[in-house]
């Protein structure tokens, strides 16, 4: 067991260091570089002007080296000024000049400064993945029991008319993805114009023009049903139909084994077979299965904070990628690798702790 | 003129598509007619929900193929007057064209309905496409790495792995902007993504024909002359002729969403391949002496063609939601383009006052991708029957 942990993190971390390069090449690139030099020093630059901001700003060096410090592996860039005034990537963090020339990167905790934001990457980060962590623990309470319960449902009898409308609902939401959901969900719910919400004001119902909101940026203060309903609704409405055909398959395979068979033949009955013999065997396949769907929630996180404009991780990624904030981008980015890892290491050995079948050696 | 009622709007839309209509009604003829001498694709007429899957498909297929005879009006043209007006609107001056807006204008003044019809045809020219040369790479590599195993399997799925463990939205925003189209990536990344289809359909007529050198060189040579051309044109713009060709843009999206597909072929192909490789006929096979690729592409792949003719069905839907979402990042898109991804960005400002420009492509785009995930479980059904 030790043996597979240790070999499974190593290839996590070389699998990091891949995709944190990668992610840093495509962000350095030298057209991305110019716009930046443009946007921070004026947009009407001339070529060669370009090229000295961007050596004068620690750009200057190769790609591998630049890398290196941004990691922390490689001493920081230091430059001295004709005036004597020493600038280097890492004088602001260290105390005296001669420390500037120290390593300070991911490895020392110095993530840069957001352009966009005008703050720390640190900071920004931080409070976002608190925000996106609110929005993924309702996504989660609300997810999972539904998708555990509609596969079970369906899986317990295969076959029978239960099994077929609830297996068409869980076609149907995985094939709404979360802008076309959230649309509906909005037009539907949120819209002081159309769908419910001038119906059930003219009834009196509701004293406000609309149900719920579509514009979810109050729930930073404080989260009500009314603000974050249709956000957390739109992403796990397309994560749970995946979890609950997995459910369901994974249900009517255990139905069909000899112990259901020997447990009926006892006389024990429907509901006890299905809560005491069938649900543990079960619930292993969606296990897995839920643990890998969080990296997927990810993509629906960008798609929803978007929409409904919720200032979280994924909002943070969008501004992040469209404002060209090049350390913002790289820092949201090994955050989201990491998240990715971490919840396939978690799969894998969940998988082996559930299924006393499977050795690992 | 006095706007139409929903009654009137659902009438003239279905006289729009009537060539849909005919179209639909001859192809399920026929295909009920026949449908016992049609192999797989005869034994979804016996599934309810495939036939509905595959009614929904083929809807989207025609409206694509038959978009100019249905459009009511230019979908990139702005009518003044006709800001977002309400499904059924009059048009104020004709001028001799077709009278009203049936589904309403968007933001610019556009007609929603024609932009719908003409959006299926910008999603159906790319995701098949994409989901095909997605599956072409898939097989090539996920074959020999489940059949010879070994440093090959651990390279290729180590490097797959990296790819799925990059968040898709992530590697979009990186993938697909404006600053790496200048440079040479995305040329790079298709010179390499598209020799592959060329390479996998030389080797396939190869293993098959090598005993018959006459044939397979006609066949091969074919081949490689037509591959190679289109190759030269899709992906380096360099065709002499000018017929093949991608605007940086299109071959820039079509590159990110292969690369986000094939690895997950590839992991499909290399699971099924592990599987079938220790069945008695690939020993048989390899008793009679029968080279590697052969045994690969002619034995164990047509045996595997069940679970990918499904996943094939499912992976054009999650195309299209790719391109979607694409488009509602306004990623490698054109401004004006009508795809539905776009159109529905471009509606949500207004959601909630005027929400029909958004709602007609979300609902276009939900449909097509429930069609196709209905069509592959009525597929899935059918294949395991037999």
């Amino acid at each position: 067991m030790l043996l597979f942990l240790a070999r499974r993190f190593a290839v996590m971390v070389v699998t990091a260091l891949c995709l944190t390069f990668v992610v840093f090449y495509l962000t350095n690139l030298p057209a991305k570089l110019e716009t930046l030099a443009k946007t921070q020093a004026g947009s009407r630059m001339t070529d060669a002007e370009v090229e000295s901001w961007l050596a004068r700003n620690g750009y200057g060096g190769s790609m591998l080296t630049r890398y290196g410090e941004w990691l922390g592996v490689l001493p920081g860039w230091v430059i001295e000024d004709p005036d004597g005034t020493i600038r280097g990537r890492c004088v602001e963090r260290a105390d005296s000049a001669e420390a500037a020339g120290s390593r300070c990167g991911l490895l020392q905790g110095y993530w840069g400064t957001s352009t966009r934001f005008r703050d720390s990457v640190s900071n920004v980060i931080a409070a976002r993945l608190g925000a996106t962590g609110w929005l993924m623990l309702w996504v989660l309470i609300v997810m999972v029991p539904m998708a555990l319960a509609v596969g079970v449902l369906a899986g317990m009898r295969e076959g029978t008319r239960t099994d077929r409308s609830l297996s068409t609902f869980a076609i149907a939401t995985t094939a709404t993805p979360e802008y076309v959901s959230g649309v509906l969900f909005i037009a539907l719910l949120a819209s002081s114009t159309v769908g419910l919400s001038p119906l059930l004001n003219s009834w009196g119902v509701i004293d406000s023009p609309v149900l719920f909101q579509g514009n979810a940026r109050s729930a930073l203060e404080g989260i009500t049903i009314w603000n974050f309903a249709l956000p957390v609704m739109t992403i796990a409405l397309y994560g749970m139909g995946y979890v609950a055909r997995i459910t369901r398959a994974s249900m009517t395979e255990v139905m069909t084994q000899q112990y259901i068979r020997t447990a009926r033949l006892k006389g024990v009955g429907f509901s006890a077979i299905v809560l005491r013999h069938a649900l543990r065997n079960a619930l292993i396949a969606p296990f897995t299965v839920i643990m890998l769907q969080i990296p997927w929630l990810l993509n629906g996180v960008v798609v929803v904070e978007v929409l409904f404009s919720y200032p979280g991780f994924g909002w943070t990624l969008f501004e992040a990628a469209v404002n060209n904030d090049i350390e913002l981008l790289l820092a949201a980015s090994v955050v989201a690798v990491i998240v990715v890892l971490l919840t396939q290491l978690i799969s894998d050995i969940g998988y082996v702790l559930l299924n006393p079948r499977i050795r690992i050696s | 003129m006095e706007p139409l009622g929903w009654l009137d709007i659902t009438a003239r839309i279905a006289q729009h598509l009537l060539p849909v209509w005919v179209a639909l009604v001859i192809t399920f003829a026929l295909s009920l007619r026949f449908k016992r001498r049609l192999g797989l694709y005869g034994k979804l007429f016996d599934s309810t929900v495939g036939m509905i899957g595959f009614a929904i498909v083929m809807f989207w297929v025609f409206t694509a193929i038959f978009a100019d005879l249905i459009v009511t009006h230019n979908p990139l043209v702005q009518v003044s007057q006709m800001r977002n007006a309400v499904p059924g609107s009059p048009l104020p001056d004709p001028q001799g064209g077709y009278e009203y807006f049936l589904l309403g204008g968007d933001a610019l003044a556009r007609d929603v309905f024609s932009r719908a019809v003409v959006g299926a045809r910008e999603v159906l020219r790319i995701a098949p496409f994409a989901a095909m040369i997605s599956f072409m790479i898939g097989i090539t590599l996920g074959l020999p790495a489940g059949y010879f195993g070994g440093r090959l399997d651990t390279g290729l799925t180590f490097l797959a792995n990296l790819v799925l463990a990059f968040p898709v939205i992530l590697l979009f925003f990186l993938l697909v902007a404006p600053e790496i189209q200048a440079t040479a990536i995305p040329r790079v990344m298709a010179g390499i993504l598209f020799v592959v289809p060329v390479i996998f359909v030389t080797v396939l007529l190869n293993a098959r024909f090598f005993t018959q050198p006459g044939k397979r060189n006609l066949y091969v040579g074919l081949v490689l002359l037509i591959g190679l051309w289109a190759y030269s044109g899709l992906a380096f713009s360099a065709d002499p002729l000018g017929v093949w060709g991608m605007s940086p843009n299109l071959l820039n999206v079509f590159v990110a969403v292969v690369f986000v597909n094939a690895p997950t072929v590839f992991r499909i192909v290399r699971g099924i391949t592990l599987d079938i490789k220790t069945r008695d006929y690939v020993a048989a096979a390899q008793t009679r002496g029968e080279g590697p690729w052969y045994i690969m592409l002619w034995e164990i792949l047509p045996n595997a063609r069940g679970p990918l003719i499904v996943d094939f069905c499912l992976r054009i839907g999650y195309t299209t939601i790719l391109l979607g979402t694409l488009g509602f990042f306004g990623l490698g898109v054109t401004p004006e383009s009508p795809d539905w991804g776009s159109t529905i960005n471009s509606g949500r400002r207004l959601l909630t006052v005027y929400p029909h420009p958004a709602l007609v492509p979300a609902l276009s785009l939900m449909s097509l991708v429930l069609g196709l995930n209905l069509l592959a479980d009525g597929l899935r059904e059918e294949s395991l029957r037999d």
